[in-house]
């Protein structure tokens, strides 16, 4: 019962908070009252049962419980209090506008005038239902100074009056770009992890591909929307070929492709399908291309590269990034060999990133340069502190 | 409603030539004309460079005066315009314009009103 319990908070967090906030004006009273009203839950549930809509149960007890405590505060002349119930009842409980809801309460998280790591502790926190507790060991900071950062957010986006809205016209496409990244971004932390522990990690991932099909599920005409989820399900079907029973890391040749899981390779392969037939390529998209063009391969040396270089200058084209021109020098020395690849890899500015050095130090090898590979190789050992990744550039040393 | 002030700031030194600012300046009255007429206007200053000012200090029961200005730094404050406005979103896509106008950075700050 009490891990059902979890499941459905989670679930129903971002769906209840989203209602509420509308209804109040003001987040922090309505994440305050989802709070009341799950702690009603465990207490009521577990002897009358689940209700038949929980959501709604949830939304109706919080809205009651929020109000009584409102009025409660506004008579000691609390003009917040006083706010907030005027805005009650202007607003009417609406179950139909809920999608609408979900939608403003992302891009008010995901809003460009709040830091970047606020926007995404936001984002799980008021969508996924993460705690700040789970937030907190997620991205290795101590609970206090989470919780913290979280209620500083909270007070910016009151007092400076960052709006719970879709954003104008004009400013569409960059705030959906903006929560497209915030995304990736929880995703990435959990595939990739920079550090941390493991199955902290896995919950972050899981709950990136939620978000990403809740984005999807509110904004079905935009592609990059499609894109991200295809994106985000091919990379996460490696995920249980590409760690190494001892805990390194398995690059994508060396895995063993009889692990991928097919069911989420299948999904993500329908989503490109459909974004190829939409024919608005983004990044996203073009990324989630070269993940199926990788997923269609049996074994390495079924990957066709030559496609896969096609979607990469496609990218860069519309991403003129050195890190992308990274992974592209890797297509082109699949295709044209790794001294065409090492030219092009000595240009790029990226000193600092591990991945270069790592990616250097193979093409140097291919071209039995060992020593400056092996020097490569340490570079890139000392700049990354994921412990998967760790274990595996030693052992090329 | 909300108040906004939009605070541009400036880099000391040399004003640009006014084969620059000239047409800079009508672009930005023309801006304030329009938030005029929208309604959003409040008030707005230019300000005189920052080594006009003069800070003053209170120590004990008296005044220190002294040469400003207050804050140490290559930037100051060079102007601002309050607005009243909805929410951040649209005080924001004025500030766009103006420090697209300018070149400048531009910090938008809600006010008490």
């Amino acid at each position: 019962m009490t891990s059902d319990l979890a499941a459905i908070f989670r679930a129903e967090h971002g769906r209840a908070v989203a209602v509420l906030t509308r209804v109040f004006g003001d987040l922090e009273i309505a994440e305050d009252a989802v709070q009341d009203a799950f702690t009603a839950a465990v207490q009521k549930w577990p002897e009358s049962g689940v209700p038949p809509s929980p959501a709604g149960w949830i939304i109706t007890t919080a809205r009651n419980r929020a109000i009584d405590r409102l009025r409660r505060d506004s008579a000691r002349a609390d003009k917040h209090a006083q706010a907030a119930l005027l805005h009650v009842e202007a607003e009417p409980v609406e179950e139909g506008a809920v999608h609408d809801d979900r939608l403003r309460l992302i891009f008010t998280c995901c809003h460009p005038a709040l830091a970047l790591n606020v926007r995404v502790a936001l984002t799980l926190r008021m969508l996924g239902g993460l705690s700040t507790a789970e937030i907190a060991r997620a991205f290795l900071v101590p609970e206090p100074t989470m919780a913290q950062r979280l209620v500083r957010a909270k007070a910016k986006i009151r007092t400076a009056g960052i709006p719970y809205r879709v954003p104008y016209e004009a400013d569409l496409p960059e705030r959906v770009r903006g929560v497209l990244a915030v995304v990736y971004l929880i995703f990435n932390e959990g595939y990739a992890a920079s550090s941390g522990e493991t199955l902290v990690r896995d919950d972050l991932a899981a709950e990136a591909l939620r978000l990403g099909r809740l984005l999807v599920e509110l904004m079905p005409d935009e592609p990059e929307a499609v894109g991200l989820l295809a994106l985000m399900l091919l990379q996460h079907s490696r995920r249980p070929a590409r760690v190494a029973p001892d805990g390194s890391l398995v690059r994508l040749s060396d895995q063993n492709r009889d692990l991928w899981d097919r069911a989420l390779i299948d999904e993500g392969h329908a989503l490109v399908r459909r974004c190829l037939r939409r024919n608005q390529p983004g990044p996203y998209q073009l990324q989630a291309a070269i993940n199926a063009v990788h997923a269609d391969a049996a074994t390495p040396d079924a990957t066709d590269w030559r496609q896969i270089l096609q979607l990469y200058d496609h990218l860069l084209a519309l991403e003129p990034t050195p890190v992308v021109a990274l992974n592209r020098a890797v297509a082109v020395a699949e295709v044209e060999g790794p001294t065409a690849a090492l030219a092009l890899v000595d240009e790029l500015p990226l000193d600092t990133y591990y991945l270069f050095h790592a990616i250097r130090a193979d093409l140097l090898s291919q071209l039995n340069r060992t020593s400056e590979a092996q020097e490569s190789y340490r570079t890139a050992l000392s700049l990354t502190s994921n412990e998967a990744e760790q274990a595996f550039l030693r052992t090329h040393l | 409603m909300n108040q906004y002030v939009l605070s541009i700031y400036q880099p000391d030194g040399p004003v640009p030539e006014p084969e620059i600012l000239d047409p800079m300046m009508r672009e930005v009255e023309a801006l304030t004309a329009e938030m005029k007429t929208d309604g959003v206007w409040v008030f707005d200053a230019g300000m005189h460079p920052p080594e006009t000012a003069t800070v003053l200090k209170a120590q004990g029961d008296d005044v220190l005066v002294t040469d400003g200005p207050f804050t140490e730094g290559k930037e100051h404050l060079g102007g601002f315009t309050v607005i009243r406005v909805e929410d951040l979103d649209a005080a924001l896509s004025w500030g766009r314009r103006l420090t697209k106008i300018l070149g400048l950075p531009v910090e938008v700050r809600p006010s008490q009103s």
